[in-house]
């Protein structure tokens, strides 16, 4: 914990500063003062709109879902001893998203609690997938997560797309499903904050107390087991946590990739490789992240909005790439 | 007196049946190394003395209790095993590895006590490692990775310390060392000790030898008995002499 103690300290001080810039930073400019005041909730009525019902819950959201991805990437890295794995490259956002895009298509009214709920058993559903399918041939390497989690993600988005054809009511409501698909931050009601709010804080709290049995499969499930911890339990729990995570996620955010990836492997060097420091300081790390990328998003193309999925995709995707390319040459090597 | 004794003992991947009718009895202070050609059955038998694999009859019992009815935790603080392989991609350092030894007596949210402190210190300081503490494992070498691992399985506090092949990736030097160190902790921690060999004449190093073919133990005994002559012809086959050199054992190429 020691040499971690200072960087947990600088991220958790630059959370608080990547908010006030989220907020302070939009379409329409406005002063820090009047941003202040409408916080405190005076100010003239327009700008109280802005900065309440628009600006406010979506860097909130933003933080949530950036700090629950890294957490969940944090997990699944661990579980998986595979410093490539992620909610999204093993097909967990995917699972969640068809969860997602299912209730809307199926349900005439989509409430607040039922899309986090099928958001949260999609991506249950699909983390268990990969991990079966990664362990088929015994021992789960990085191209067996990899190529697992390729096949989820396209069995996913095919019945995504199938449902997209068969259902009637889809068309309805093709913002919510465009905002699922491409990885937007929209928060539709103070209900869907105060959920994601809560799970992310369950998925957190239970990062926590696995990461040291998590730290204990660092040699694998067998050497994991001889240390006294019940593998198949712990995994179960941890995919149950990573479930959690990136339900919540998705259903605030939709699709928003590599931050899973990217936020647990940069801060791995920096405060170390121990589970539960790692996790608290990619919830930290992720916080901010996205909600700057979410403010790159916004401002990139103002007044209109890009997801901030595609900002995520355009920096990940090449990182992913960086990192692939390094571990294929270490195997060589 | 402490006893991890296997009865009657046979075990197995579905139907392939790997051992059958073993009985084994070990006893603390001493080295016992088990050889056997490939496929023999060797890291099943250390399997299941670990509690790792069911047998399908018979049973392996730690001072008349049943392995298979204790809890991971509770076989952790009884039973620790070296691994085979200790590859890392994270940056774990050599302090959170041997750490992990400890992870089946921490509680839910448990912090390290004093006493699990002090377990990891003692073991760190047995293995040498004082003075890389804070280095990561994977800027280590092979030997100084086999002395955390051997730490971590130390730091368990544990009453049977079993190492499966723990000479796998290391020179001929390293390979002696680590046979040796483990009979003096064997000595010095009044522990069972059990040791996967492949290399023969290291097993000559260890305080008894079982020989294991086909899935049965052969032979057991004191090292010039286990591998005398006939054995060693029988099991590993012609390719191999046995000489005595200056009263010690010594198998070379026939």
């Amino acid at each position: 914990m020691t040499r971690a103690a200072p960087a947990i300290a600088i991220l958790a001080a630059a959370l608080p500063l990547s908010l006030a810039a989220g907020i302070l930073v939009g379409a329409v400019p406005l002063a820090p003062t009047d941003v202040l005041g409408a916080l405190l909730g005076g100010g003239d009525p327009v700008t109280g709109v802005i900065i309440r019902d628009l600006r406010l819950p979506r860097v909130l959201a933003a933080a949530l879902v950036g700090g629950a991805l890294a957490v969940a990437g944090t997990l699944l890295q661990g579980l998986f001893r595979n410093p490539l794995a992620d909610p999204y490259v093993t097909g967990t956002s995917a699972g969640a998203a068809l969860g997602a895009v299912g209730v809307i298509a199926l349900g005439s009214d989509i409430s607040a609690t039922v899309v986090p709920l099928a958001a949260f058993a999609g991506a249950l559903a699909s983390a268990l997938g990969v991990w079966q399918l990664a362990r088929l041939g015994g021992r789960t390497t990085v191209l067996t997560v990899l190529l697992a989690g390729i096949i989820l993600t396209s069995f996913a988005s095919a019945l995504v797309t199938l449902l997209l054809f068969a259902s009637d009511r889809l068309s309805l409501r093709l913002r919510a499903i465009l905002d699922i698909l491409s990885g937007g931050v929209a928060v539709r009601a103070t209900s869907e904050l105060v959920i994601a709010a809560v799970v992310v804080a369950l998925g957190l709290g239970l990062a926590l107390v696995l990461g040291r049995r998590i730290d204990a499969f660092v040699f694998g499930e067998e050497t994991a087991a001889t240390l006294g911890v019940d593998p198949e339990r712990t995994t179960i729990a941890v995919i149950g946590a990573a479930a959690l995570l990136t339900g919540a996620a998705v259903a605030l955010a939709g699709l928003v990739g590599f931050v899973g990836l990217v936020i647990p492997h940069a801060l791995r060097p920096v405060v170390g490789a121990t589970h539960r420091t790692l996790a608290v300081a990619s919830f930290l790390g992720g916080a901010s992240a996205l909600v700057l990328a979410d403010l790159g998003a916004r401002s990139a193309f103002a007044p209109a909005e890009l997801p901030v999925g595609v900002v995520t995709g355009l920096l990940g995707a090449p990182f992913f790439l960086l990192l692939l390319v390094r571990a294929r040459r270490r195997e060589v090597a | 007196m402490t006893a991890l004794v296997a009865r009657a003992l046979a075990a197995g991947y579905g139907a392939r049946a790997v051992l059958r009718d073993i009985d084994l009895a070990l006893a603390p202070g001493m080295l016992v190394a088990l050889v056997g050609p490939n496929g023999a059955g060797k890291s099943t038998l250390l399997r299941a003395l670990a509690g790792l694999v069911r047998p399908t009859a018979g049973a392996v019992t730690l001072d008349g209790v049943d392995v298979a009815t204790l809890s991971r935790p509770a076989l952790a603080a009884r039973i620790a095993v070296v691994p085979q392989t200790f590859d890392t991609l994270f940056p774990f350092t050599v302090r959170e590895i041997v750490a992990l030894g400890r992870t089946a007596r921490l509680g839910l949210f448990a912090r390290p006590t004093t006493g699990d402190a002090a377990a990891v210190a003692r073991a760190i300081a047995e293995q040498d490692l004082g003075a890389l503490v804070d280095r990561r494992l994977d800027a280590l070498s092979g030997g100084e990775r086999q002395r955390v691992v051997l730490a971590m399985a130390l730091a368990q506090e544990a009453d049977a310390l079993l190492l499966d092949e723990p000479t796998a990736h290391l020179d001929p030097a390293h390979q002696i060392g680590t046979v040796r160190r483990a009979a003096e902790l064997a000595r010095t921690r009044g522990v069972i000790a059990f040791a996967v060999l492949h290399d023969l004449n290291l097993a000559t190093l260890a305080d008894r030898v079982v020989v294991l073919d086909g899935g049965r133990i052969v032979a057991d005994g004191a090292p010039p008995t286990a591998l005398a002559a006939p054995v060693v012809t029988r099991v590993f086959g012609a390719g191999l002499a046995v000489v005595q050199v200056s009263g010690r054992t010594v198998i070379l190429p026939g």
